[in-house]
């Protein structure tokens, strides 16, 4: 049985390079899974305060494009909660993977952490110091009196409000240091480059058709699809359909880096 | 008949060479280079931040607290040596250059961090609006340096891979000029910059990792 024996010692391969890989990863905490717009782990909101955010939440979404999530997590596990928000903000993908346009609201009660986390795109709209102004004025009281929900629902509308103001309004609350651009993503660029060479090569094998010979290079025009594996980057995407609703909430890929800014009570 | 089927094949073949290579990996050290500069550019673009940050900083704090003279001509000081460390194309190569650019930044976090603990003596300074907007951007800004730095080490571990490795090694022989890069260490100083936490209200972690004196 040597045919099945090949393909596992393949997949076990297979296996070990992967555990190799996540381990040498960066040491990253564990994050609940996306299940909404409001991600309420530590189970601090009502059912009615999460009905209520996950709407406003959703229409914020399709009026301006920017994908918001408000995240309650018992605890951090042992990381700084700077450390927390990005790499839950990336895991999520939070935001157009083109505009970065995502905002987190973390809230952490065992740690007695919050944190809005700013995707790249809104920097110049959500400053460090008006994120600042949010934590310590909207959010940090409420908290501090106990009211876990109150102080989430302030919090993330005080974002929404802000996120809602046309640009240039938006801009003046927040007097905005230039936006950080992203570096370009490589890899795209060579699909088309694939396109062209499938479509040279087809060219070239029907006119070795033509000239005759059965033996011409009739099949050539594969060729170059056996080494579209070998270019990178393919899966994941753009899945966020912007509706929202009750169908399944995903991130749109976008990224974050260090924006924003955390508090404690 | 035959020849001129015999050419066309030589040619489609001359035509496939690009697109084997390219399978074997001859465009890995370009791509990943390229992905690595970008992420030192942002690494660059966040200190420059930082930089800019200073002057004004310090003008509000000297408002308040002008006999902390010592701290103030300190922090004016470490940021005039560390804008003046030159980088260029090579910085990223030669280890002694970059060794001399990451110690200037990491110097100036510390005497940064120095220069936010003092706010604890003067009451008026913390409760400053325009003191605390520029804490809360200096706190973002280093957040960032954190982050960018990271993700500069992870782009040119995969890099500097690419030299290591087989087959992937053959390629640098192709690629003359590229040279694999320096990472950041998490020398004691840049490990204690981000977790000074410069937040009022966060005293938890402040006092224990705060640089000494």
């Amino acid at each position: 049985m040597i045919a099945s024996k090949i393909p596992r010692r393949i997949l076990a391969i297979a296996v070990l390079s992967f555990i190799a890989m996540a381990v040498a990863a960066v040491a990253a905490p564990k994050f609940p899974p996306l299940t909404g717009r409001v991600v309420d782990d530590a189970h601090l909101l009502s059912a009615q305060a999460q009905k209520r955010l996950t709407g406003e939440l959703a229409e914020l979404e399709q009026t301006t494009g920017h994908q918001v999530v408000v995240a309650t997590v018992p605890d951090l596990q042992g990381y700084p909660i700077e450390d927390y928000g990005y790499q839950l903000g990336r895991t999520w993908g939070i935001g157009d993977k083109v505009r970065n346009d995502g905002v987190l609201l973390v809230v952490a009660p065992n740690d007695r952490k919050v944190r809005i986390e700013v995707g790249y795109g809104l920097e110049p709209v959500l400053t460090d110091a008006l994120t600042s102004t949010i934590v310590q004025a909207k959010v940090l009281p409420a908290f501090r009196a106990g009211d876990m929900e109150a102080g989430v629902v302030a919090g993330a509308e005080a974002i929404i409000t802000q996120l809602k103001l046309p640009e240039d309004q938006a801009k003046a609350i927040a007097s905005a240091p230039p936006p950080i651009q992203q570096p370009l993503q490589s890899g795209r660029a060579h699909f088309p480059a694939f396109l062209v060479l499938i479509l040279a090569f087809w060219v070239l094998s029907s006119i070795l058709r033509g000239l005759g010979g059965r033996r011409g290079g009739g099949s050539l025009w594969w060729l170059p699809l056996l080494l579209l594996n070998s270019s990178r980057g393919g899966g994941g995407g753009w899945s966020s359909d912007g509706g929202g609703g009750s169908g399944g909430f995903s991130g749109g890929g976008g990224s974050f880096g260090g924006g924003g800014s955390s508090g404690s009570w | 008949m035959s020849t001129l089927r015999q050419r066309l094949g030589r040619i489609s073949l001359i035509a496939l060479i690009p697109v084997l290579l390219a399978g074997c990996g001859i465009n890995n050290i370009p791509t990943k280079e390229a992905t690595a500069r970008a992420q030192w550019a942002e690494v660059q673009n966040q200190y420059q931040r930082r930089s800019d940050l200073i002057p004004n900083l310090v003008e509000t704090v000297k408002g308040y607290a002008a006999q902390e003279k010592g701290v103030l001509v300190e922090v004016t000081q470490a940021r005039a040596s560390a804008t003046q460390v030159k980088v260029d194309a090579s910085t990223l190569t030669d280890p002694a250059k970059f060794q001399e650019y990451a110690q200037a930044q990491d110097k100036l976090s510390g005497v940064l961090g120095r220069l936010m603990m003092i706010q604890e003596n003067y009451p008026d300074l913390k409760s400053n609006q325009n003191f605390l907007a520029l804490q809360s951007q200096l706190e973002g800004t280093e957040n960032r340096i954190t982050i960018a730095r990271r993700d500069y080490n992870e782009a040119v571990r995969t890099y500097d891979l690419e030299f290591k490795t087989f087959p992937n090694s053959f390629w640098a022989m192709v690629h003359k000029d590229s040279k694999p890069m320096e990472l950041f260490s998490a020398s004691a100083a840049a490990q204690s910059a981000p977790s000074v936490s410069f937040a009022p209200t966060a005293p938890a972690v402040a006092p224990g990792s705060a640089p000494p004196k």
